[in-house]
C-alpha cells in the first residue's frame, strides 16, 4: 500500500535489505546495510523480518510526507529526525498521521540513518534481493517525486508506537572507536615494523569513501610516515574478500572493505574488521574520526557478534 | 591449507599461481561443496584459492574447516570435471576493438596474426568479478602479453572483448577500464532479469569465433 511521498532527498538514499547471497562468484557484491546493527534494530523495533526493506540515508538528507498514517523507526547515528517543530528521537519507533511530514537531517557524528517502516518498504526483488546496488544496475537510488509502497504491518499500529530500542546497551558509537580485527591471511606479507605501525597507529576515514570500501589515512606520528610496509613486492592473485577485510596496496594506507565490496580483490590483506565492530567503522566520519585498530582471537570475535545478535531475540509483544 | 578471513569466512589456498590444472582443483572442489551443510552461505573460486562464507551464528571456524576438509580428501586427480564450453562471436579492431592496431604493433605482428593469436586457443573462466559477470580467461598466449593501460579509460562499452597480462575478459556493463581493447561481442553477459542472468560461470571453456568468418551468414550484428 502506499505508504510515503519523497519530497526531498540528497547524499545517497537507496532501498536495502539484508544482502543479496549466492552471486559473489558471479562478481555481485553482497551489498546489504553499511551499518548492518542499525538496519536489523530498526526492522526489529517495528517487527518486521529481519530483511526486510529498510531506507538507508547516507551522506546527505531526506524528507517524506506520508500517504497514511503509518509506525516509522530511525536508527544510526549523525542524524536528527524532525516533524515541523517536534523532534523524534532515533531508535525508537513512532505513529506518524497522513499528511505529515517528517524529515531525516544530517548532524555530526555518523554517516548512515536507516528509515524502517512497520510492514517493510516493497522494492523489486533483483537476484533475489532487494537490496540497491547502483554500479551493476541492480535497483536505483531514491529520488525526489518517489512514491513508496510499504506491506502489511505485522500488528496494530498503536502496538508497535513508542517501542524503545537500548542501543547504549550494545553499541558504543564513537568518533575515536577502537575497532577490533583478526588478523588477515595475508599479515605475513608486512614487515614486522609494518605491522607494528597497522596496530600501533591512529587513522581517520578519507573522504574518498563509498558504499564499496573506506579508504583510511594514518594520522601523522614518528611512524607513519612510510604507510604500513610490506615485505614483498610480489603480486597477490586476486581472491576473495569480505566484509570488513583490509587491504593495504603499495601506498601502505589501508582500505576496508564495506557493504559493496568487489566478491574479490589482489591486494594483502593484513586483517579483518569483526562483524561485531563493522558498524563502529561505518558510522566514522572522514576526517573527524580518529580510528585504532586492536587484534583480538575469531572465538572472541564470534562470541561477540552472538551477543549482539541477542539484542534482536524477543521482539516485545 | 584453510585460513580464517575475518570471522565469517575460510579460505582454501591450493596453491599460488595462475596456473590451468591448479585452477581446475579450484572449481573441481568448488563442486564438491555444492549442496553444503546448514550455515554454509556461498563459496568464492578464484585462480588458486576458494573462499567460503559461512554464519558465525550457526558454525564455528573448526566446524566449517571440517567439512571441507573431509570434502578435501575426495579431491585427488581422478576426479574430473566435464566444465561447459561455450562459443564466443567476436567482431575484432576497428571501432569494436581501438586498440587492436597498437597491440599488434607493440608485438610487431599484423592485426590479423593478432585475430589468429587470440581466437584460435580455447580459454578457461579462472574466476568471475571486477563488475557482475565479468569473466577472467586465461591463459593467453606470450605473443600477445601486454600491460594495463596507463591510465584507464572512464567508459569501455559493454560486450567489448579485452587483453591484459596472461589474461583476456570482456566487460559485461558500461563501465571504466584498464585493459587492452581488441574486439566486441553482441553476446549479453549480464541480464539481471532473465532465470540465468549471467553468460558464465567459473570453470567455463571459452572459445572465441572471429565475426568476419561468419559474415556470409548474416551473423554479424550492427553495433
Amino acid at each position: 500500500m502506499t505508504m510515503l511521498e519523497v519530497l526531498d532527498v540528497s547524499g545517497l538514499v537507496t532501498f536495502q535489505d539484508s544482502g543479496r547471497r549466492g552471486w559473489q562468484s558471479y562478481g555481485v557484491p553482497l551489498s546489504g546495510p553499511m551499518d548492518w546493527f542499525a538496519h536489523r534494530a530498526a526492522n526489529s523495533m517495528l517487527n518486521n523480518s529481519t530483511d526486510a526493506v529498510v531506507i538507508e540515508i547516507g551522506l546527505g538528507e531526506a524528507m517524506f510526507r506520508a500517504k497514511r498514517d503509518c509506525v516509522l523507526a530511525v536508527t544510526g547515528t549523525g542524524f536528527e529526525v524532525v516533524n515541523y517543530i517536534w523532534t523524534f528521537p532515533l531508535w525508537t519507533s513512532f505513529y506518524v498521521r497522513a499528511g505529515w511530514r517528517v524529515q531525516v537531517k544530517k548532524i555530526s557524528g555518523g554517516n548512515w540513518a536507516y528509515l524502517g517502516v512497520a510492514g517493510g518498504f516493497e522494492a523489486q526483488s533483483m537476484l533475489g534481493s532487494k537490496s540497491t546496488y547502483l554500479r551493476g544496475g541492480l535497483g536505483s537510488a531514491i529520488r525526489a517525486g518517489d512514491i513508496l509502497e510499504a506491506g502489511k504491518p505485522a500488528r496494530e499500529l498503536a502496538k508497535l508506537t513508542a517501542r524503545n530500542f537500548p542501543v547504549e546497551k550494545f553499541m558504543n558509537y564513537s568518533q575515536s572507536p577502537v575497532i577490533e580485527v583478526i588478523a588477515g591471511p595475508q599479515q605475513d606479507r608486512f614487515t614486522e615494523e609494518g605491522v607494528q605501525t597497522f596496530y600501533g597507529s591512529e587513522y581517520t576515514l578519507s573522504k574518498s569513501f563509498d558504499r564499496m570500501g573506506y579508504r583510511l589515512e594514518l594520522l601523522p606520528s614518528p611512524s607513519s610516515a612510510k604507510g604500513i610496509a610490506q615485505a614483498t613486492s610480489a603480486d597477490l592473485l586476486s581472491e576473495g574478500m569480505t566484509l570488513g577485510s583490509i587491504q593495504v596496496p603499495d601506498n601502505g594506507q589501508p582500505i576496508v572493505m564495506m557493504a559493496d565490496s568487489p566478491a574479490t580483490g589482489g591486494y594483502p590483506k593484513i586483517a579483518n574488521v569483526i562483524r561485531a565492530d563493522l558498524p563502529l567503522l561505518a558510522q566514522c566520519e572522514a576526517g573527524v574520526s580518529k580510528i585504532q585498530f586492536r587484534e583480538i582471537m575469531l572465538e572472541e570475535a564470534q562470541e561477540n557478534f552472538q551477543k549482539l545478535n541477542k539484542a534482536f531475540k524477543t521482539p516485545k509483544g | 591449507m584453510l585460513k580464517p578471513l575475518g570471522d565469517s569466512a575460510l579460505l582454501v589456498q591450493l596453491g599460488d599461481e595462475i596456473n590451468p590444472a591448479l585452477n581446475q582443483r579450484v572449481h573441481a572442489l568448488n563442486a564438491l561443496l555444492q549442496n553444503p551443510i546448514h550455515g554454509i552461505l556461498e563459496t568464492v573460486p578464484a585462480y588458486s584459492t576458494l573462499l567460503i562464507h559461512y554464519d558465525p551464528l550457526t558454525l564455528t571456524f573448526d566446524q566449517a574447516a571440517h567439512w571441507v576438509r573431509d570434502k578435501m580428501t575426495q579431491l585427488d586427480d581422478s576426479f574430473h570435471r566435464t566444465p561447459r564450453r561455450l562459443e564466443v562471436p567476436v567482431r575484432y579492431g576497428n571501432a569494436s576493438g581501438p586498440d587492436l592496431e597498437t597491440v599488434a604493433v607493440s608485438k610487431g605482428i599484423s592485426p590479423a596474426d593478432v585475430i589468429r593469436i587470440h581466437s584460435e586457443r580455447e580459454y578457461t573462466v579462472y574466476m568471475m568479478g571486477f563488475t557482475p559477470g565479468f569473466p577472467y580467461m586465461g591463459t593467453l598466449d606470450e605473443r600477445l602479453i601486454m600491460p594495463r593501460i596507463a591510465t584507464p579509460r572512464t567508459l569501455v562499452k559493454a560486450g567489448t572483448v579485452a587483453i591484459a597480462a596472461s589474461q583476456t575478459g570482456i566487460y559485461p556493463l558500461d563501465s571504466p577500464g584498464g585493459w587492452h581493447l581488441i574486439g566486441w561481442t553482441p553476446l549479453k553477459l549480464f541480464d539481471p532479469t532473465s532465470e540465468t542472468p549471467f553468460l558464465f560461470s567459473p570453470g567455463d571453456v571459452v572459445k572465441f569465433i572471429p565475426l568476419e568468418s561468419l559474415e556470409s551468414n548474416s551473423l554479424l550484428f550492427d553495433q
